[in-house]
């Protein structure tokens, strides 16, 4: 926790946003890339440097990179070009930033993060502001301005939503995407976005757990979940011919609250029977190259597909995650496919043909869930949740780059009977972001962390007092890694917890012995028996 | 910043005034009655084109919609078809709702810290006022139709009786000026009270409110106070049309003025951020269907990466993999897996 109170306050914005200046504070900046990993990724201008270093020891053609790069990418980018140009600074985005509204730093709003961008493209790019300059709005591009954008884009998340709002649908995190590609080629990158890139690369999995580890972990989570049900439950790891691969965020086999929503993951796998497999070598869903390049996350999301094909599966279940979620909607088809090796996905349980993920054949575990419910395959009893006032976090990228918004409240309100939304502009495709992702959830930039999450702290906090909410669920590894921390600091009293996590309490499975407590190994709130007639699915 | 808005309108008031003055020359009154106008809409035809062409050269490698509502996938999960689009006709009608309504500004809220609290109020106003001003503007341009054409086409009769439906005053009052006016009020005092617009506001922000609002205030001085002849305005108008252009004598300042802006706001929206007119609708945002696990989208620039391949991984670890009783595809010992890339 930071030692001075994080104060959140509104002032009015003063001064002129052309000078770039930034100060770097400890608490509010993420640290460099160690050159290790630099070079292991074959990213250039591996060095040791920080920040918070007057010299930042960019390569001596800095300037030539940059506007060679921001010329490369303004011809492959539509969205690059078009939102360089159409901006008209009606400032409807500016107070739906969570940084802008946590920090109060007029730079967080997303126009000015953008105009950070733009000011430098029309210097170099257009007619007006080569001739015009300052009064076309243009700036020098300096070593100032790379500090500058190096700060504001390592405090943006990516999360889209003041794209919601944009009359043109301009996407800040299209130009945040742009503006770590650019300065990722002058060498001006985070080590919590480039570390688990390059483990991601050697070892498969983002924390670098080597496949006997994993075998360790995954055996560690099946025990456990054999020790809670009384039943044989057993994880194949790389085993070929199975009908389905899952896919997960390695948080779920190595983090807390992470864990025990993989518990629910296997008994849900146990209890239907599906032929399945994970993946020591695709043992990651997440893809922090969506936080650094298009090019590394094609180059880490490649073994997906790769692992699907030598497996010789039928389709792909994605796990809770979701910027992984945002990589497989979006572009892992585009990248890496066409899967024709893949078949369309169908559910071998209820029948159910995913027609949604025809060509990318990848379902999300929220969509195959709700449908096993939809048609009364799980046996719930949600009285076992009854120790949980639920409401439920929409993670910034299913929300916005997906739209899944009904499947996890179908799921929630079959498994748990008290749940209460948060205020409705603060969720759904609205939903105010963590205020950690993107690569931004590391323990140094924490102050910065807590003003980025307030917002969404603030409406948990609304719930909480009234209606006692004491459970925030949601489907993304970086909310489960980063909201503890923020409800502890903002709205102390709150746990969070994955969908499945409460699917695996309420699931009552053939054969199981009395649980007497939830997956935490907390009591549930009133004994229950398996034998007793559980609560039926709503087939509504 | 509030210089911006003083040059601003300091270079506003030096058009309109070359405008009014400009008349009194014969070769001035040529240039902007003769060589002006084409020039401008040269400028704007081409221009426009030019960067349509620009956008639409550069091609969009991936399918990334923002989703505002909830998505097509389980049968029995009711989807958003127009915030959330899977098919072409909800792509039209998101862009339809986009383009004629502004359904995403509709949405604005403003969000404010007080008390240690996030404070979300209602704020209709900019939507409000953007919609006004944009349908009032269209409304007057059609409007102008009737200078160019000849006989004047029946909806634009319609337009003007519906315009004028109140009745008040001699010439009628059009409804449409009232609102343009009163919106782009709106909207530079906007740009002038609220601080944070302020503060991202540019002089060319300042510009095109100025540019727009002095093209409206001398339309509406000539239509209701300083009375202009019509009939010339007319005949210049459709010898400009006919490219012949033949400029009576005796053309009033106030006109020669709003022909001046007239112009000058037509050159200069290829040059601005008025381009957003053509822009919206190419935004890969918002005309894409949120199809993508349905249809592969292609990218044309595809290109090859380095990637660290199964049995790359496989050599750097196949001992630890075989003791885990994990499978492998070549047991040890058993031969070179590749280029293994180790360190």
């Amino acid at each position: 926790m930071p030692e001075t109170l994080v104060q959140i306050e509104q002032r009015a914005p003063h001064g002129d946003w052309r000078d770039a200046h930034v100060e770097f504070r400890k608490g509010s900046i993420c640290y460099s890339a160690a050159p290790k990993n630099l070079s292991y990724l074959g990213l250039p201008n591996a060095r040791l440097w920080q920040p918070t270093d007057a010299d930042w020891k960019l390569p001596p053609d800095w300037k030539r990179i940059l506007l060679d790069g921001m010329r490369e990418r303004l011809r492959k980018y539509r969205s690059f070009r078009l939102f360089m140009d159409i901006c008209v600074r009606c400032g409807a985005c500016a107070d739906k930033c969570h940084f802008y509204l946590g920090s109060a730093d007029p730079k967080n709003m997303p126009v000015m993060r953008a105009e950070l961008m733009r000011s430098i493209y029309r210097r170099y790019f257009t007619l007006t502001g080569r001739i015009f300059r300052g009064l076309a709005g243009a700036r020098e591009l300096t070593e100032d301005v790379v500090k500058e954008w190096f700060y504001y884009f390592y405090q943006c998340t990516e999360c889209r939503r003041c794209s919601v709002f944009c009359p043109y649908g301009i996407d800040t995190a299209e130009i945040t995407m742009m503006g770590r590609e650019l300065l990722n080629l002058i060498g001006c990158n985070t080590n919590w976005v480039l570390e688990p890139a390059a483990n991601c690369f050697r070892t498969g999995n983002h924390l670098g757990i080597q496949p006997h580890g994993f075998k360790d972990s995954i055996d560690f989570a099946a025990e456990e979940a054999s020790e809670i049900t009384g039943l044989d439950i057993e994880v194949p790891i790389n085993r070929k011919g199975a009908e389905v691969l899952f896919v997960m965020p390695s948080a779920d086999y190595f983090g807390t609250p992470h864990y025990y929503t993989l518990l629910g993951y296997l008994m849900l796998f146990r209890e239907i029977g599906l032929d399945y497999t994970v993946s020591a070598y695709a043992s990651e869903g997440g893809n922090f190259g969506l936080f650094s390049s298009h090019e590394m996350m094609k180059r880490l999301n490649a073994k997906i597909y790769d692992e699907a094909r030598r497996l010789g599966v039928k389709w792909i279940l994605g796990g809770e995650c979701g910027h992984m979620w945002r990589v497989l909607h979006q572009y892992m088809d585009t990248m890496n496919g066409p899967a024709g090796f893949l078949e369309v996905p169908k559910s071998p349980i209820t029948g159910t043909v995913f027609a949604n993920a025809r060509s990318a054949k990848a379902v999300h575990i929220c969509e195959f869930t709700a449908d096993l419910i939809h048609h009364g395959k799980l046996k719930l009893d949600s009285r076992r949740n009854d120790h949980w006032i639920a409401t439920y976090h929409d993670s910034c990228n299913p929300a916005r780059a997906m739209g899944l918004l009904e499947e996890p409240r179908y799921i929630l309100k079959n498994v748990c009977r008290n749940f209460h939304e948060m205020p409705e502009n603060t969720i759904r495709e609205q939903t105010f972001c963590c205020g950690s992702g993107a690569g931004l959830g590391t323990d140094e930039n924490l102050k910065m962390r807590l003003r980025g999450g307030f917002p969404r702290a603030n409406a948990v906090k609304y719930v909480k007092e009234k209606h006692g909410v004491n459970l925030l669920t949601c489907i993304c590894a970086i909310d489960k890694a980063t909201l503890p921390t923020l409800l502890e600091y903002w709205v102390p009293g709150v746990e969070v917890a994955g969908v499945h996590e409460l699917l695996g309490n309420a699931l009552v499975m053939t054969g199981e012995k009395q649980r007497a407590t939830d997956l935490r190994g907390e009591p549930f709130a009133a004994p229950t028996q398996a034998a007793e007639p559980a609560i039926e699915a709503n087939h509504a | 910043m509030a210089m911006n808005a003083i040059y601003a309108l300091l270079a506003v008031l030096a058009i309109t005034a070359a405008g009014l003055v400009g008349g009194q020359v014969t070769p001035a009154r040529i240039a902007l009655t003769e060589v002006i106008p084409y020039a401008a809409v040269t400028c704007f035809l081409a221009g426009f084109c030019w960067r349509i062409a620009r956008w639409a050269s550069a091609p969009v490698p991936f399918r990334i919609p923002v989703t505002c509502g909830q998505q097509k996938s389980l049968s029995w999960i009711r989807s958003a078809p127009v915030d959330n689009p899977s098919t072409l006709p909800g792509v039209l009608a998101r862009m339809a709702a986009e383009i004629l309504l502004f359904r995403s500004l509709f949405r604005n809220q403003r969000a404010r810290i007080g008390g240690g609290r996030l404070i979300l109020g209602e704020t209709g106003a900019l939507w409000l006022s953007a919609l006004a001003f944009h349908w009032a503007l269209l409304l007057i341009l059609l409007r102008h139709l009737r200078l160019f054409l000849e006989p004047v086409p029946a909806f634009v009769n319609s337009l003007e009786r519906l315009d004028g439906f109140f009745q008040l005053g001699v010439p009628p009052l059009y409804l449409s000026d009232v609102i343009l006016i009163g919106a782009l009020a709106y909207l530079i005092f906007r740009r002038f009270r609220d601080p944070a617009v302020r503060f991202i506001s540019l002089f060319t922000d300042y510009f095109a409110l100025f540019l727009l609002l002095g093209t409206a205030v001398t339309g509406i001085l000539m239509r209701y106070f300083v009375r202009v002849d019509v009939l010339s305005v007319k005949e210049l108008a459709l010898s400009l049309a006919a490219l012949r252009p033949a400029a009576a004598q005796a053309l009033a300042p106030m006109f020669l003025a709003h022909l001046l802006l007239v112009c000058t706001l037509a050159a200069y929206v290829p040059f601005s951020k008025l381009m957003h007119m053509g822009g919206v609708f190419l935004s890969p945002t918002r005309n894409l269907a949120n199809d993508s696990r349905a249809f592969r989208h292609a990218n044309p620039w595809n290109h090859p990466v380095k990637t660290h391949t199964y049995a790359e991984w496989e050599e750097e670890f196949r001992d630890k993999i075989q003791a885990a009783g994990i499978p492998v595809e070549v047991a040890e010992g058993a031969g070179d897996a590749g280029n293994a890339r180790t360190n």
